[in-house]
């Protein structure tokens, strides 16, 4: 077992991991979430004893890292897939390592085989691709048969079959009893792979829950209403009757419009009461990944926008339109529908239909809305922080004024 | 999912989990074991074969060349004051910038590959990978630059019989083993650079700037108010206390004898103790 308490680390001002407190249990995959530089690889290396936290502590097994006796057969890891001199091969790279822990060396063609590796294993690493690489940072934390696996990033540079082999892997070594704890950037994976999520965004803890929790307070049910392209004024129409009804309607891309806050027969009866034809009314949940990117997205640092060639284009002919941007490109708020209670208990309630007596429909257009007006935002950043990202129940995750950490000062911030 | 288990406040002590019970056989680590680690690291990359190979080059080459040199220009009585072994000096002296990039490498490499990582997690006790790294490179290049200073020695004294008169014992000891401690020593002196350093090339600058720059500074010191740093200078740099174990000094009262193998020793040591202490203090 995995146990943070007020892990904190800082370089010079930048605080990359804040406050973080967690517990990573045996006998399931664990993921551990966040976008670049939340501070998922500073905490692994805690984790591992190489960065020394600047408050709090990490420890496995009751142990800190560095004190655990026999370290490298309780504990493998994979940090980054490049960790080894590129001019040493395969096997030698692991037969350093093995007899650095003192594992029998026949360990070193058994793990080598475990990953695919056993026909390259006289190469140098210097030649392997990322997905060979990646393969090697696995056999090397397998080495010791240990009890508790970290991987930061596993499926990296792996080609489908790899991602298939990675998962199944960490799966069968959470049901042997073992500790896993997996870091990714990627919702879906994770989505499939693990049992628990840890999530955090600049450092801070977003969410400690199972993924079925994640999913169910996370991810919101709209439908996608069509109607016919060749009459606007229509659509214009059923979108307000259904504001008026208290629905919230976001324009999609494509002429379709995304309507959360009213079950799917009263959005077709206020289509017939307003006189407007449908050609597509059908029910959606958000993804996970969605979900995910609502989570975080007050907590990104590193945001790509539109690129604006500014200066560079030429002016367009009069009355051209511009062309439409791709759904989802800098709108932050995009993505995906507020969580169905908003401003509730978040992650409290069993999963919460939205459109459901239960919440009032206004609920769901409050004024924080993230997506009031997309397209009216000029600057995504501007607009009011998403549903303050929901969190445990113990810290008050990234909306509330937290003391120290410079970063969520930064002037980009919506908060 | 089945096994998953409640929240232990601590687990039993060693972390042995109510999960999973490795069938490999748990062996308490020592010294040992890195030092064996290490030796599979040193031997199983290239750069070690190449600076070695070097060195060896050099060594021998120049020895014999030297060696053949003055066996064909001089007659007898020209260098009867001498001992022939004075003539491994020049191999040396060049071959030791392959010993220095050598003992920088091996620990500066892994933190410019990232591997300095992987053996932290394995071993996470700094000291030990630090103390087995020395060691290994320390035996490696004294068993090499004695293998090679004494053939050089031995062809020269043998080319040379005759021409200059037969060297002690003592100037024997000096000639071979001496001087191969004090080469290795330079070498782990670099090991210690490149882990406080963590950066090649960086490390091995410091390491040449350390032997060649207090001669150069001092060839160009003209002032008479200067004599004396110039003549410290001199005396106490890298080159000149390399040849003190030939006992050809360029100053009468600097080291002599065996003392430049201290001076060494104690640099060594101080650099290895604020290495060390860097080492455990700093993240990885």
């Amino acid at each position: 077992m995995i146990e943070a308490v007020g892990l904190t680390k800082r370089y010079g001002d930048k605080t990359a991991v804040y406050d973080l407190s967690f517990r990573v249990r045996p006998g399931a995959v664990t993921g551990f979430l966040g976008p670049n530089g939340s501070g998922k690889s500073t905490t692994m290396r805690m984790i591992l004893g190489l960065d020394n936290p600047t408050a709090g502590a990490v420890t496995i097994g009751g142990y800190p890292y560095r004190k655990l006796p026999n370290a490298a057969r309780q504990v493998g890891a994979l940090l980054d897939a490049k960790a080894v001199h590129g001019g040493r091969s395969a096997r030698n790279h692991l037969l350093s390592l093995a007899q650095l822990s003192a594992i029998p060396a026949r360990r070193v063609d058994e793990v080598l085989r475990v990953v695919g590796l056993q026909d390259v294993a006289g190469k140098r690493s210097k030649g392997f691709s990322l997905g060979m690489g990646q393969r090697l940072g696995i056999a090397a934390a397998l080495l010791g048969d240990p009890q508790v696996l970290l991987f930061d990033e596993p499926v990296n540079g792996l080609d489908p079959e790899g991602i298939l082999w990675v998962r199944n892997l960490m799966k069968s070594l959470a049901a042997e009893g073992r500790t896993v704890f997996v870091s990714s950037h990627l919702m879906s994976e994770m989505a499939l792979t693990a049992d628990h999520l840890i999530v955090i965004g600049r450092g801070q803890l977003l969410a400690d829950m199972s993924v079925t929790d994640f999913i169910s307070a996370n991810s919101a049910d709209f439908a996608r209403v069509r109607t016919p392209d060749t009459e606007p004024q229509l659509r214009e129409k059923l979108s307000s009757a259904l504001t008026e009804a208290g629905g919230h309607v976001l324009p999609e891309q494509d002429g379709a419009l995304r309507v959360t806050g009213l079950p799917l027969p009263r959005i077709s009866d206020l289509a017939h009461e307003a006189d407007v034809r449908l050609w597509e009314l059908s029910p959606h949940q958000a993804s996970l990944e969605e979900a995910y990117m609502r989570m975080t997205q007050g907590a990104v640092d590193y945001r790509s926008s539109i690129d604006q060639k500014a200066g560079l284009q030429q002016l367009l002919p009069p009355g051209a339109q511009p062309p439409m941007p791709v759904p989802g490109q800098g709108q932050p708020g995009w993505y995906a529908p507020p969580p169905p209670q908003q401003g509730g208990q978040p992650f409290a309630g069993p999963y919460g239909a939205p459109g459901a007596p239960v919440a009032p429909p206004g609920g769901f257009g409050s004024p924080q809305g993230p997506y009031g007006a997309p397209q009216a935002a000029p600057n995504p950043y501007a607009q009011p922080a998403p549903a303050p990202a929901p969190g445990p129940a113990q810290p008050a995750p990234a909306a509330a004024p937290v003391p120290a950490p410079a970063d969520l000062t930064k002037p980009e911030d919506a908060r | 999912m089945s096994t998953h288990q409640p929240p232990l406040p601590q687990a039993a002590p060693g972390g042995s989990y109510p999960g999973y019970i490795s069938p490999i056989p748990v062996v308490r680590t020592h010294l040992g074991h890195a030092i064996a680690s290490e030796w599979t690291k040193i031997r199983s990359v290239r750069s070690t074969m190449w600076t070695l190979g070097v060195f060896v080059l050099l060594v021998v080459g120049i020895g014999l060349l030297a060696g053949a040199l003055v066996s064909n220009s001089s007659s007898s009585g020209d260098l009867s004051g001498a001992s022939a072994l004075s003539l491994g000096f020049f191999g040396l002296l060049l071959g030791s910038m392959c010993i220095i990039t050598l003992g920088v490498l091996t620990t500066a490499s892994e933190y410019g590959t990232g591997m300095i990582r992987t053996t932290m997690v394995a071993c996470p006790s700094r000291a030990r990978v630090l103390v087995a790294k020395a060691i290994v490179f320390f035996s490696v290049a004294f068993v090499i630059t004695l293998a090679a200073s004494a053939f050089v020695a031995m062809t020269q004294v043998s080319m040379l019989d005759g021409v200059t008169r037969t060297p002690t014992s003592g100037e024997w000891l000096k000639g071979t083993v001496g001087v191969s401690l004090y080469i290795a020593l330079l070498g782990l002196l670099s090991l210690i650079i490149g882990s406080v350093i963590r950066h090649s090339a960086g490390a091995v600058t410091i390491m040449i700037g350390a032997v060649l720059a207090p001669l150069v500074i001092a060839l160009f010191m003209f002032s008479s108010s200067l004599e004396k740093v110039r003549t410290a200078l001199f005396e106490y740099s890298i080159p000149n206390q390399l040849s003190v174990f030939y006992s050809n000094s360029l100053g009468d009262s600097g080291p002599s004898g065996w003392d430049p193998l201290w001076i060494i020793l104690g640099v060594t040591a101080v650099a290895f103790a604020g290495a060390y202490a860097l080492l455990e203090k700093r993240d990885v």
